[in-house]
């Protein structure tokens, strides 16, 4: 992963920031330039809230070669209450446990290493709330 | 004076027991148990390390501060276990707090004391007025090397305090530390696994300077133990911290709270600060709370600490050390834990 | 713009081809489709390849293989559009005939999948690198999801995926070019091992080495090269969100029935005309999706179509009569061309054992990564 592409996705990984489009109301994460339902350029920033919603998922079994010692797990769509929807694992419980409609909340977590000696990248994943 | 305006802790989900690992050895479980006095201990998903536990922490920390987060204007973290050889932890957990770019950031290193010198720095800066706010953390995803004493205490954890002079949850009253250079445990640069001294890290280290520190705090403050609400030392095991409180007159009620090694295991630089976010979880106003560290190497941090009225305002903010103690977690066996503390080796 | 017509076709078998490089396999489609139809040269070549860069290192796809085919100095084109490749390749080389530029234009599809790339990361590039792959995404993982929230939706179950491998299989039996070319159980493909819930490894199409080839002509000029020509009476592409958390509703293909609508209204006619199908199944799931979203079955019918029958051979709308992309093989840029030869043979009558009976007017449908692309072609026999 080469550092310019991994920093310049920090403000959207470490802090969940949105953008909500001042036209037509929608909130896309991660932020982007053009509204994709109205094409609007013009954008207020929202952080998005710390938990959400599972809209589906699945359990991946064969693995990525950088997420071999974790498979296997559960990955899933969820949506937070400011309605953007976002993909990421769901971890600390059985995989088969997660299903559409569980309540998670998004934990800072490593995501992936690059090897032994290249960069660690974060983001968020999904635990279920009790 | 200055004090604490927040804290918080996070302790991961994943857990071993003791009896686990001491049947992968052939070692008998209950003559483990009773010996260290420990029955499970937390244990980083591949997911976790140091940063994300600082992350997790520092949150609470922030919520229960109800401050800004872009007046923290300095952040330390102590750890054993720094993700990177070079590289700091504070600026990954400074991005993802919202605190910065006007911050101040360095990673500490002492053994177990590391925390709780991120602490003393934070509460030095604030003292002397150059930040409104400064954030220490301890946090550790420290290994013990298999077959080895330290795997059953080796654990992962962390605790944060933000520093401030005003709305304190708790004031600090006074700090000492003692320091001397004494080789107990250690650990070289690009080894896996630490060593240490066997016994040596006993009566000559952990003894000598936990009495020693806390013996000289209570002497420069006037206090004796029986005025204290909570004590808690640095919980390499079970014992050692109860020999220690026992050794200095401290009774085992003053200890419980804080004791929170046998399900949690010994986080190393997250350690006593984690136990004393476990006291600030219960303690109600005007209680004395004592906390002494101890990092090998070897040196103590004490702190002299008072309980104000807006404490028990924060206290439900964010989670409780109890509650990540005795709430939803998985428990593994010795391969998972094995997979999990990378003990197995694959191609790059 | 003028009519144009398939004028001949040729392809490798599909399989783990370990002799044929990436141009050894581009030449021997090419040379076989111009033999097929009598033709020497060529006015434009397209090539669709999802990544020769990333397979096999290979980049300037274009000149590559125009200078392999011995025709240096012919316009040549490279194609991507992930799994799309091939039949976005078609519709530039029904574009450029149409529009009366060129003449006679080779459109094929190639991709090396089996020289030792890791084929899991190469294929991920097709989904959304930051938002999807960058957490631990698989392609099967996507479609697994796109799985579970169908079933959820409208009831259909596990099994109803394994049927459309079976049926599938079925009829990649009788076909000499597939890399399965024989016929799996139920209860094979229930017991296969999981890959990502709910789909297991034998719901899931291979990885293969392959290359297919047509040849387009204006369809006044088709006699020249055979008596048969099959008409391209449709073309639609469209696209969708790349990230499957963008869309409206994962169980939803929006880009395939975009894609098909264009198709359709450019060749005049509906679902109910279509006789023959070759429809992207690169998992059981896609098919049954793809299939609601091209109105060949209601929305939230797709999942009882392959048990019941509907979509076999002697069914209502036989799908997949090569043994689409599940049995035939599926290396990725050559797939969409591969479909258009299926439905070119079915159209002329040539298709043997797995001849559609009066077959005369026929779809092909080529979708890149989750459902980001779509690319729909409708054909006529004359």
């Amino acid at each position: 992963m080469p550092s310019p592409r991994y920093t310049r996705e920090i403000p959207s990984r470490y802090r969940l920031e949105a953008g909500r489009c001042k036209a037509c109301g929608k909130v896309i994460y991660p932020a982007r330039p053009v509204c994709p339902s109205c094409r609007s350029a013009d954008f207020e920033m929202v952080a998005l809230s710390r938990k959400g919603t599972v809209i589906t998922s699945t359990v991946i079994h064969v693995p990525p070669d950088d997420f071999l010692m974790e498979a296997p797990y559960a990955m899933a769509i969820v949506e937070t209450p400011e309605g953007a929807r976002l993909m990421t694992q769901i971890v600390d419980c059985e995989p088969a446990s997660v299903l559409p409609g569980m309540k998670v909340a998004l934990e800072f977590r490593l995501i992936r290493r690059e090897g032994n000696s290249g960069i660690l990248c974060y983001g968020h994943k999904g635990v279920p709330v009790a | 004076m200055a004090g604490i305006v927040g804290y918080g802790a996070y302790i991961p989900r994943k857990r071993i027991k003791t009896e686990e690992i001491a049947r992968q050895w052939g070692k008998d479980p209950g003559t483990i148990e009773r010996g260290l006095l420990l029955k499970e201990k937390s244990v980083p998903g591949f997911d976790e390390d140091t940063i994300t536990i600082s992350v997790a922490a520092g949150r609470s920390a922030l919520d229960r501060a109800g401050i800004d987060p872009q007046k923290v204007g300095a952040l330390y973290i102590g750890s054993e276990s720094h993700p990177y050889a070079v590289k700091p932890s504070g600026t990954v957990v400074a991005e993802a707090l919202g605190i910065g770019p006007e911050v101040h950031i360095a990673d500490f290193e002492f053994a177990c004391k590391a925390g709780t010198e991120a602490m003393f720095v934070s509460l030095g800066l604030v003292e002397a007025g150059r930040v409104e706010y400064a954030m220490g953390i301890g946090a550790d995803t420290s290994q013990g090397a298999p077959d080895d004493a330290l795997e059953f205490s080796a654990s992962a954890g962390g605790a944060a305090f933000i520093f401030g002079r005003e709305n304190l949850l708790a004031e600090v009253i006074e700090t000492y530390s003692y320091t001397s250079d004494t080789a107990d445990f250690w650990r070289r640069e690009g080894e896996f696994y630490p060593r240490h001294g066997g016994r040596f890290t006993g009566e000559p280290a952990y003894f000598k300077h936990v009495l020693s520190a806390t013996r000289a705090i209570l002497e420069k403050t006037g206090l004796k133990p029986a005025d204290f609400s909570y004590v808690v030392f640095h919980m390499p095991n079970g014992k050692f911290p109860m020999s220690a409180g026992k050794q200095l007159g401290f009774t085992k009620e003053q200890l419980e709270t804080g004791w929170i090694v046998p399900t949690m295991g010994n986080t190393y630089s997250g350690s006593s600060p984690t136990g004393l976010a476990a006291i600030l979880d219960v303690a109600k106003p005007d209680d004395l709370i004592l906390i002494t560290s101890f990092g090998s190497g070897a040196g103590s941090d004490s702190f002299v600490l008072k309980a104000t009225e807006r404490l028990p305002e924060v206290q439900s903010a964010a989670p409780t050390v109890r509650a990540m103690l005795d709430g939803p977690r998985q428990y593994m066996t010795y391969g998972e834990y094995a997979k999990f503390r990378e003990k197995i080796i694959v191609n790059d | 713009m003028r009519e144009v017509a398939i004028v001949g076709a040729g392809m490798t078998r599909f399989g783990e081809l370990w002799g044929s490089s990436l141009r050894d396999m581009f030449v021997e489609a090419a040379t076989d489709a111009l033999t097929d139809a009598g033709a020497e040269h060529v006015d434009s070549i397209y090539v669709g390849c999802m990544s020769g860069g990333q397979f096999v290192g290979q980049e300037h796809l274009g000149p590559l293989m125009a200078d392999h085919l011995g025709m240096t100095g012919v316009p040549a084109t490279h194609v991507e559009s992930a799994c799309a490749s091939g039949g976005v390749a078609l519709r530039l080389a029904f574009m450029e005939v149409a529009s009366g530029m060129s003449d006679l234009v080779l459109a094929t599809g190639i991709e090396k999948m089996n020289d030792g790339a890791d084929v899991t990361n190469v294929l991920a590039t097709a989904a959304d690198q930051e938002l999807e792959v960058y957490y631990g995404v698989t392609f099967p993982g996507l479609y697994a999801m796109i799985a579970r929230a169908h079933m959820a939706d409208y009831g259909t179950t596990e099994e109803d995926l394994a049927w459309v491998s079976v049926k599938n299989h079925k009829h990649g039996a009788m076909n000499d070019k597939a890399q399965f070319g024989r016929e799996v159980t139920l209860e094979q493909v229930m017991s296969s091992s999981m890959v990502a819930e709910p789909l297991r490894l034998l719901h899931c199409s291979p990885v293969s080495d392959g290359a297919a080839a047509v040849l387009l002509c204006p369809l006044d000029q088709a006699k020249k090269y055979t008596d048969r020509p099959v008409k391209i009476i449709g073309s639609g592409l469209a696209t969708g969100s790349m990230a499957l958390a963008h869309r409206e509703n994962p169980a939803i293909l929006g880009a395939v029935h975009k894609s098909a609508e264009r198709a359709y209204k450019m060749a005049s006619v509906g679902p109910r005309n279509i006789q023959v199908a070759e429809v992207h199944d690169c998992f059981s799931i896609s098919e049954i999706c793809c299939i609601e979203a091209l109105g060949l079955v209601d929305r939230g019918r797709g999942g009882p179509a392959a048990r019941e029958g509907f979509t076999a051979l002697g069914g209502c709308v036989p799908v997949n009569t090569s043994g689409g992309l599940k049995s035939k093989g599926h290396p990725v840029g050559a797939t969409g061309i591969a479909q258009a030869i299926e439905v070119f043979r079915q159209l002329r009558g040539e298709a043997g054992p797995r001849q559609v009976e009066n077959a005369r007017i026929g779809l092909t449908q080529n979708m890149g990564g989750s459902g980001a692309s779509s690319v729909v072609h409708i054909f006529e026999g004359v």
